[in-house]
């Protein structure tokens, strides 16, 4: 049987896969130089500081509303879907405590970051990428100014200083639902919920929810900024910027919940 | 304005190039540039869609590297100069974009103080403002002042372009197709305001553009670019003088009885 026509596509599949990896190792080692940028820029002077401030509320002002009406649902669905379980060995007064260690240690911040990649890293990506295609960054190197400190470092501390923000409230705002919830049902007060809320909750809780927030808002602002600043010419490069900046966000928004959570085992 | 014959000082080039290459993946754009821009003239570059024009000023404003050869301005090797050193040469060179590239979430006047406050960090509020109404009064859109760049038209947008520019009181001003996408009267104001910029804040400057008219008006000598380098320089007479089928259909386009 003559099968050599079949043969050169292996080759070329190899080489496929190859430059393919290779595409992948300089994508990585891009974004680490675009990292130790953002270190060499941010904190020297002069500071973009009206700027950062500006920033900060926008990435608030972006998704505030969302981030409320999700975290109030969360806190509510979460709260209703639990109790069942609960009651089945009569600890519906375990309730408070269930709910307050879901929601701040988890769920918050992983909400937070993942509705902030959708709000913030998105535009982000979408207006840094239409700067680059209408060279509106070209025009900013070329007077002298520099593009990388005013729009990437500004953003990125922006979105790194107001997700823990943001995450905080998320978690009040849930809190505040499960409350709802469990004073329709079990007619807990007020002052009773927060306590049980606030008793399993130890130190090590606040930090890492706190670290992560902080990893997850500096991913978000990184990823935006990258996607944007590298875009490619043409108006489509806008769209793939948009887009790219959100499912590499909150990719890598996953992956860094896993890891992080695997080490504030260790200290537990 | 009428255009005043400019004695350039030969022996002065401001921006002097040799050799220069400049390829695109397999795409050899420039293929041996030689340049000299002198002290004072307006130099206008002609060439088709696609010849490497923009890219010719990307690569003398450092926004692009040079593969091969050699690029001075003032003295300085663009290649092999730190950071710093391009910042500083920046602020004395002007370039007014293509497309404009105003800051579309800025008004006219922030992008104006844009480069300024961020160049000269010890202005105070009232020289600023000073400066931002003297370049808007040269390019004459001093009304336009809070609006943003979405509210202005084609031609006020590249006015906007140039008047940003010279508030750096640059000395080199590096033009991308001034007049693209003008109405002829439009076109007309933009050669005069190239010509008042030149003698107001005697700049040198390279001025891209495949209107002859522009060419006409604007320039002290021509530059041909054709196949990636400069085939024909010199005046606007010598530069057409020609038989030459690559330069021909240039001439008899732009102005068809
Ligand atoms: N950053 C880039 N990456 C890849 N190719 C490029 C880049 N910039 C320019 N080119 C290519 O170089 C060539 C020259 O482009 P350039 O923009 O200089 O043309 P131009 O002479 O200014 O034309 P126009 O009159 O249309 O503005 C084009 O073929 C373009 O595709
Ligand atoms: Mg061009």
């Amino acid at each position: 049987m003559d099968n050599t026509q079949s043969i050169p596509k292996h080759p070329k599949r190899l080489a496929k896969f190859k430059q393919s990896l290779s595409d992948f190792f300089f994508t990585l080692y891009k974004i680490n130089q675009f990292i130790l940028r953002f270190f060499r820029e941010a904190f020297v002077p002069p500071f973009e500081l009206k700027e950062v401030v500006r920033q900060c509320y926008e990435v608030g002002v972006r998704s505030f509303t969302l981030i409320s009406v999700t975290g109030f649902i969360v806190g509510v669905i979460f709260t209703k879907q639990s109790r069942p379980s609960l009651s089945q060995f009569g600890a519906e007064s375990w309730l408070p405590s269930l709910v307050s260690i879901a929601i701040m240690r988890a769920l918050a911040p992983l909400v937070t970051a993942l509705i902030a990649s959708g709000k913030v890293g998105s535009s982000i990506g979408a207006e840094l990428g239409s700067m680059r295609v209408t060279e509106q960054i070209d025009a900013m190197e070329v007077s002298g100014t520099k593009p990388f400190k005013y729009l990437v470092c500004t953003r990125v501390l922006a979105t790194t200083l107001t997700i823990p923000i943001l995450s905080t409230y998320t978690g009040f705002v849930a809190l505040f639902g499960g409350y709802l919830n469990v004073t329709q049902n079990e007619g807990t007060t007020w002052t009773t919920f927060i306590q049980e809320v606030f008793e399993p909750l130890t130190f090590t809780d606040f930090v890492a929810s706190l670290i992560k927030s902080i990893v997850f808002g500096f991913t978000i602002g990184i990823v935006g900024c990258y996607q944007g600043y590298n875009s490619n010419k043409g108006t489509e490069g806008v769209g793939k910027a948009a887009n790219g900046a959100v499912i590499t966000a909150m990719f890598l928004v996953f992956i860094e919940e896993v890891i992080i959570v695997q080490i504030t085992g260790w200290f537990r | 304005m009428k255009k005043v014959a400019v004695q350039a000082d030969h022996n002065n080039p401001v921006i002097s190039i040799r050799g220069l290459k400049k390829a695109f993946q397999d795409y050899a754009v420039l293929r041996g540039i030689d340049l000299d821009l002198y002290q004072g003239e307006n130099l206008v570059v002609l060439g088709r869609s696609g010849t490497g024009k923009s890219v010719l000023i990307k690569i003398i404003s450092g926004l692009l590297k040079p593969d091969e050869g050699m690029v001075k301005v003032f003295d300085q090797d663009i290649a092999h100069i730190t950071e710093d050193e391009l910042q500083k040469l920046r602020i004395r060179i002007g370039f007014s974009f293509q497309n404009s590239a105003l800051y579309d979430s800025m008004t006219v006047r922030k992008n104006l103080e844009f480069p300024l406050v961020r160049n000269k960090r010890n202005l105070t509020r009232g020289e600023i403002n000073t400066a931002v109404e003297t370049v808007l009064d040269a390019v004459g859109l001093s009304q336009t002042i809070n609006q943003m760049p979405s509210e202005l038209s084609g031609g006020q947008r590249k006015r906007i372009g140039i008047a940003r520019t010279l508030i750096l009181n640059p000395e080199i001003m590096l033009y991308d197709e001034p007049t693209a996408g003008l109405d002829p009267i439009t076109c007309i104001e933009i050669n005069d305001l190239i010509n008042e910029v030149q003698q107001r804040y005697n700049t040198s400057s390279i001025i891209i553009t495949h209107d002859l008219t522009c060419a006409k008006q604007t320039g002290d000598r021509i530059a041909m670019l054709l196949d990636g380098q400069f085939q024909r320089t010199g005046t606007f007479e010598e530069v057409f003088n020609t038989n030459d089928s690559r330069v021909k259909p240039f001439y008899d386009y732009n102005f068809i009885e």
